[in-house]
């Protein structure tokens, strides 16, 4: 009860990044490492001694009922070609098996590299937008709290406000990753899709090549994470200086700073989608993936909030935070699983419905074949049934062990989405969960989260834990859910 | 409540008055028949000593109702009393059922909800609600204590609830 909880709360700590913390994340990263090293060197191996058998696949053209597609088009092509042929579709066999995914461009030309350096690549860069995504996502958190006067999560705010300080990370490695090795990881790089007088040359990716170039790709992407740092940075700033002198004047300055941010934010996130995911499948698009994909980094975001403030409550920290707010941010997490699993139905469902194969090819690659429908389904489990059963009632919202139950199971389970995202336009039918998966993708996973998380807890020792001067802050610690 | 029943009433003014009070008189292992306020008063439940509703299990059953109806519904209509082709789909396309499926479910689950929530709270339109004091729906706060299950007699029960801070102490007998 709220009336009770005030006699104990300490306003003024300190979170201590302390030498043992920091040796767990480096454990977490060295093990992570060393797990990625084995499974790069498994998946080549693998790779130089099976080599012969060849991965093709019979993919089906159409989400509709097998009985329909297998009749004409069991050889039919997957990504790009689909697209490209349109009503010929129907009519592939000349393409023959060689015609699935990745390897789709390959022949003739520029050098392609091999199935483990392309799959370590894009391990990165799945990672990379994944956490990149989250980063941002904290600081939208902290500023719509600001912007709806928010009080209740006055107490926690500190911890959102931290994740900012990863884009410092993200920035580079997004743009590094994308000049080293954009012409692995986005098809539309490639200079001959633009030259009438290449046979690979593209009509439709030409048609986007306005907006789709190397220089403005890059020019977006620069401004993106200005936008977000700079952001991130004033607001830092204004919080820094209401630790130090408790003046409401610097929450009225956030308030402003939150409401360009999210005017800003409010096309960044979508663009950026787009960016760094949708345009991995350059011929497809839909309305709702930047939605979709918005949906995936804010509940992810809340549940790594949830499970920071969980992990530090546990560890004497936070007072100040009670069942109440534990009640709330559950609520969050419930309410954003079924937003995610909305929005992603809601793309699926018209795709489904209409079938039109510039759109289907990409839920054809993803629920009709064999590499990929397991992780399909999977992610459906985790990312809708698990929260929405498990945090359905009022008990297991107020609850830090059901808490931490979900939020670990919500960031894998949208960790698997951003694989579902990535992986199929880099990797064709070679990607998919296997043994190696244990170790590349299990181990690249773990580096990401230790640096994110090394960058996060940073930034948190640098202010106050709790905005004790916030002028909400006592609407927080009073803060009451029936 | 029943006819003709004697309770004794307390009026008070301020809801962190009423709190202490609440909070104070249960200590005193009194039996409070019931609190009216003119707004929900956090923590009030709590201090009552009131356990947690069980409207959420109603509404998921309703829910679960509403999924089951939806579901059979339509696999009946679509899949066994007049089978259509439309766009070459399966006869039972599941993703097309999902929308109006979440529909029902959620129409069952609010109507279901509410309807329990007034019969539970003895709102339906045939009751007709005990109110001691009108001006609890305006800007005062109630304290009753049933006489019948109270082990102190009326003397006591009034002085208790003058000594924690109520401006007003009469004695009532309902009438309907």
């Amino acid at each position: 009860m709220a009336h009770h909880h005030n006699t104990s709360v300490n306003l003024d700590e300190k979170f201590v990044f302390s030498s043992e913390i920091k040796k767990k994340l480096f454990i977490l990263i060295g093990v992570g490492v060393i797990l990625t090293i084995i499974g790069v060197f498994l998946a080549k191996y693998q790779e130089d001694h099976a080599h012969a058998e060849h991965h093709a696949q019979a993919v089906a053209t159409s989400l509709v009922a097998d009985a329909h597609a297998d009749a004409h088009a069991t050889e039919a092509p997957v990504h790009g070609e689909v697209d490209a042929h349109g009503s010929e579709a129907h009519g592939a066999e000349a393409h023959g098996t060689e015609a699935h995914g990745a390897e789709a461009h390959a022949e003739g030309g520029h050098h392609e590299k091999p199935v483990w350096a392309k799959r370590l690549i894009k391990d990165l860069w799945q990672n990379n937008i994944f956490f990149a995504g989250i980063a941002a996502m904290g600081i939208f958190f902290v500023a719509f709290n600001y912007v709806a006067w928010a009080g209740w999560s006055a107490g926690i705010q500190r911890i959102p406000s931290a994740f900012g300080n990863y884009l410092w990370v993200a920035a580079p490695l997004t743009l590094v990753l994308f000049i080293v090795f954009g012409h692995d990881l986005f098809h539309w790089t490639h200079d001959y899709l633009y030259n009438p007088k290449d046979p690979r040359y593209d009509e439709l990716l030409d048609g986007k090549s306005a907006f789709l170039n190397n220089g403005f790709f890059i020019g977006r992407t620069v401004v993106y994470f200005g936008l977000w740092l700079f952001s991130w940075t004033t607001l830092r700033k204004y919080q820094k200086n209401e630790d130090i002198a408790a003046d409401a004047k610097w929450w009225h300055k956030s308030v402003v700073t939150s409401a360009f941010f999210l005017i800003f934010f409010g096309v960044t996130s979508s663009m950026s989608a787009w960016d760094w995911a949708m345009s991995m499948d350059p011929h497809f698009f839909s309305t709702m993936f930047g939605w979709y994909v918005f949906a995936s980094w804010f509940v992810t975001a809340l549940a790594f909030i949830t499970l920071i403030v969980v992990v530090l409550k546990d560890n004497g920290y936070l007072s100040i935070i009670n069942e109440n707010h534990l009640h709330d941010l559950g609520k969050f997490i419930f309410a954003f699983s079924i937003f995610w699993t909305y929005v992603w139905f809601e793309q699926f469902l018209l795709i489904y419905y209409a079938n039109i194969p510039e759109e289907v090819g990409y839920f054809v690659q993803r629920l009709k074949t064999d590499a990929y429908t397991p992780m399909f389904f999977l992610t459906l489990f985790l990312n809708f049934f698990f929260p929405f059963l498990v945090l359905m009632t009022r008990g297991s919202k107020r609850l830090g062990i059901m808490l931490k139950i979900v939020c670990v199971v919500v960031i894998l389970g949208h960790w698997f989405d951003f694989y579902m995202i990535t992986t199929p336009p880099v990797l064709g039918q070679n990607g998919g969960l296997d043994g190696i998966f244990l170790f590349l993708e299990l181990g690249l996973g773990m580096i990401f989260v230790g640096v994110f998380l090394f960058m996060v807890l940073t930034a948190l020792a640098k202010l106050n834990l709790i905005a004790k001067n916030h002028p909400m802050i006592q609407e927080s610690v009073h803060h009451d859910v029936f | 409540m029943e006819k003709g029943k004697n309770f004794v009433i307390g009026v008070y003014d301020e809801e962190t008055v009423l709190m202490s009070a609440v909070e104070e008189i249960r200590s005193k292992g009194v039996k409070i028949h019931e609190v009216y306020t003119p707004y929900p008063v956090h923590g009030l439940d709590n201090a009552l000593g009131y356990s947690y509703s069980n409207l959420p299990i109603a509404a998921f059953l309703f829910g679960i109702c509403g999924t089951i109806t939806a579901l059979t519904m339509m696999i009946w209509m679509l899949g066994f009393d007049w089978p259509m082709d439309i766009g070459g789909k399966p006869h039972i396309p599941l993703p097309a059922f999902i929308p109006i499926t979440f529909e029902l479910t959620v129409l069952f689950c609010a109507l279901g909800m509410t309807g329990t929530f007034f019969v539970a709270s003895n709102l339906n339109p045939w009751s007709t609600p005990n109110m001691f004091d009108p001006r609890t729906t305006d800007d005062k706060f109630v304290i009753a204590f049933d006489l019948a299950s109270t082990k102190q007699d009326s003397a006591q029960l009034k002085s208790i609830l003058s000594e924690t801070g109520a401006s007003e102490v009469t004695t009532k007998s309902l009438e309907n």
